[in-house]
């Protein structure tokens, strides 16, 4: 019977081509919408947990962090500083590599060609802390970190932006008006909520002290690779205490440090995308259902136009049910094309999408989950049912005699 | 084969049937008296006006009596639901209509299978049922032809196969030459006339007095009664 239903669905639909489509337009340009954002989003947070994966699970890091309240006029920004680290290195036994991060930044220079770009003062455990590797060249070298050396890593972006040719290693660029060295090219990264990662400059943490003054670097990101095996609640205690002790925190006040673990990062990233995903999805439940609306108002035109076909559908045995079915199987069918091709045009929109934004922002490949094209199929199903039934009810209801009669 | 054997056909008790139209309220049966045995080929006459077509959508388990009494084959229908009357229709009645009622866009074959369809046949066996009666009505060659592309007559085949495809206790046709030539009017009397004779029982509604006399027996209608 189902199989009936079906092709009499399809043969009123194909009778009706550009009614069909253009009744379904809204659910499908509902879904598009909602697959191109889900398959966006998923692809960031791929990408994301791919590389926090890299970054492994014994990551720890450590921030300043004035919280919410903090009244700017009044207390001042708290402070993470190089001996707070060193403090830190000493009462935390488990530690197997820490750099500190200083963050900036600066204007670089080479020949003519002037660009502003992020600035990380780094030890040369950056690499292991981060997985993050030089690809060609080298990096800093504890020689370097105690001779201060004028030296700098790039990103594949800064190369460019700076026109440094395709062998920079060795050339010298202004950085805030200093000479530096190119030592090493890192390995790419890709771009991450609309950051390109490879723009970026390294330096030594040391050389940065010098050039910067360390009295200028007191808001320092701490960053941690622990031992495997490592229990991090207990390292963050020890930190916990270290730090407090540090700050002359008194008992009760609140942290000015904040401690987070790879875990909690990703969670906490994920949360984000999760939220943006939910209100776009909110969204476009709006245009879905206005879609469906849509739906149920061709149903009603159709029902009235077969109103002879449901009579003679019934005085040939035909029961309620049948011709219940019958309808709400061809609504069914009418979102579920809809929904189809939604999907379809929401991963070819997410792959335009991205290629369109790849001048401005370099977004990660798109992601696709299942859950969400089932999702949304399964909503247009839905859609289907709830806004066919008032048509197909009506249908099932009419008197055959009435049906019959009508022209 | 003669009615003496098993249940009538038709057995109508004191049938009424009232409409309200509004404030006023039409009596389309006054009390309606009827048996019709089996393999019997009747004619129902009638002006427009007299209870003819509620008489025949009343044979037809398309309406239900206001009063009275409708055994169809032995079953009391006067009660039944909506969904019970469609099954009844489905099993026990094949409607010839005069506008023929095909589907559009579907083919012979496919129309004919309908009621099968309904009754929830397996499909290959609908297939075989819905062509044998096709061919028994002369359209062996048209099967696969929708109803556009058929003459009138060719049509009213298809309808009439459609009405004999589940083998109904009673063919019931409402005017089934009004939209036809004489000429092919008269090819679908004959188709009748021998269906009636493989032992079908037949009503046929009509206004026409030639076409009554195709049949053993004319009840005429006037009133909401039944004249003789």
């Amino acid at each position: 019977m189902f199989l009936e239903n079906l092709t009499i669905a399809l043969r009123a639909i194909g009778a009706n081509k550009m009614r069909s489509l253009l009744t379904v337009l809204g659910v499908m340009i509902g879904v598009a919408a909602v697959i191109a954002v889900v398959s966006l989003v998923q692809g960031m947070q791929y990408k994301l947990s791919n590389d926090l994966q890299d970054i492994g699970s014994n990551y720890l890091e450590v921030y300043p962090d004035a919280g919410e309240n903090r009244n700017p006029f009044l207390q001042k920004f708290p402070e993470l500083t190089i001996e707070d680290a060193s403090a830190v290195q000493k009462s935390v036994p488990s530690i197997r590599q820490f750099t500190p991060i200083f963050l900036g930044n600066a204007q670089t220079k080479f020949g003519d060609t002037r660009h502003a770009v992020p600035l990380r003062a780094v030890s040369g455990a950056y690499q292991e802390v981060f997985n993050i590797w030089v690809e060609k060249g080298r990096f800093f070298t504890p020689l370097d970190e105690e001779q201060k050396k004028r030296i700098c890593t790039l990103g594949l972006t800064a190369v460019e932006k700076l026109n440094l040719g395709n062998d920079p290693i060795g050339k010298t660029i202004q950085i805030d008006g200093n000479g530096f060295t190119v030592v090493g090219i890192m390995e790419k990264k890709g771009g991450m909520f609309g950051q390109d990662r490879d723009d970026m400059v390294l330096i030594p943490f040391s050389t940065a002290s010098t050039v910067y003054g360390i009295d200028n670097m007191k808001r320092l990101v701490l960053a941690f690779q622990m031992k495997t095996g490592t229990d991090l609640d207990m390292v963050k205690e020890q930190i916990t205490e270290t730090l407090r002790g540090r700050h002359h925190l008194a008992k009760g006040a609140r942290d000015d440090f904040k401690i987070m673990a790879q875990e909690e990062i990703l969670k906490m990233i994920s949360k984000a995308l999760m939220t943006t995903s939910l209100v776009m999805g909110a969204v476009v439940g709006i245009a879905l259902l206005v879609g469906g609306i849509g739906i149920m108002n061709i149903m009603l035109v159709s029902v009235t136009e077969r109103t002879r076909e449901i009579g003679i559908r019934k005085s040939i045995g035909a029961r309620r049910r049948d011709v219940l079915m019958q309808f709400l199987v061809e609504a069914i069918a009418l979102s579920g094309f809809g929904g189809a091709v939604g999907i379809l045009g929401g991963y070819v929109l997410a792959n335009i999408a991205r290629f369109a934004l790849s001048r401005l922002v370099e977004l990660p490949p798109v992601h696709t989950p299942f859950w969400a094209i089932a999702l949304s199929f399964g909503f247009c199903a839905f859609l289907g049912v709830l806004f066919g039934f008032y048509p197909a009810a009506k249908a099932s209801k009419l008197d055959p005699i009435e049906a019959l009669r009508y022209e | 084969m003669s009615g003496t054997s098993g249940p009538h056909l038709i057995e109508m008790r004191n049938l009424t049937r009232t409409y309200q139209l509004g404030t006023e309220e039409i009596h389309a049966l006054r009390g309606v008296d009827l048996v019709i045995e089996q393999a019997e080929y009747v004619a129902i006459m009638g002006p427009s006006g007299s209870g003819k077509s509620t008489l025949m959508n009343m044979i037809g388990c398309l309406d239900r009596p206001t009063e009275g009494q409708y055994i169809l084959d032995g079953i009391p229908v006067e009660t039944m639901d909506d969904d019970e009357l469609a099954s009844i229709r489905n099993k026990k009645i094949g409607f010839v209509f005069q506008t023929f009622n095909l589907l559009s866009r579907t083919t012979a074959l496919a129309n004919v299978e309908l009621p099968l369809v309904y009754a929830k046949m397996p499909r290959a066996e609908r297939r075989l049922q819905a062509e044998e009666a096709l061919v028994s009505v002369g359209l062996k060659d048209r099967m696969g032809h929708q109803p556009n592309e058929l003459s009138g007559g060719q049509r009213q085949r298809v309808a009439i196969a459609r009405a004999l495809v589940n083998k109904p206790s009673l063919l019931l046709a409402d005017e089934p030459t009004g939209n036809l030539d004489s000429q092919t009017g008269r090819e679908i009397l004959d188709l009748f006339r021998d269906l009636h004779s493989r032992g079908n029982s037949i009503i046929l509604v009509t206004h026409e007095d030639d076409v009554a006399r195709e049949a053993k027996r004319i009840i005429h209608i006037r009133d909401g009664r039944i004249q003789a």
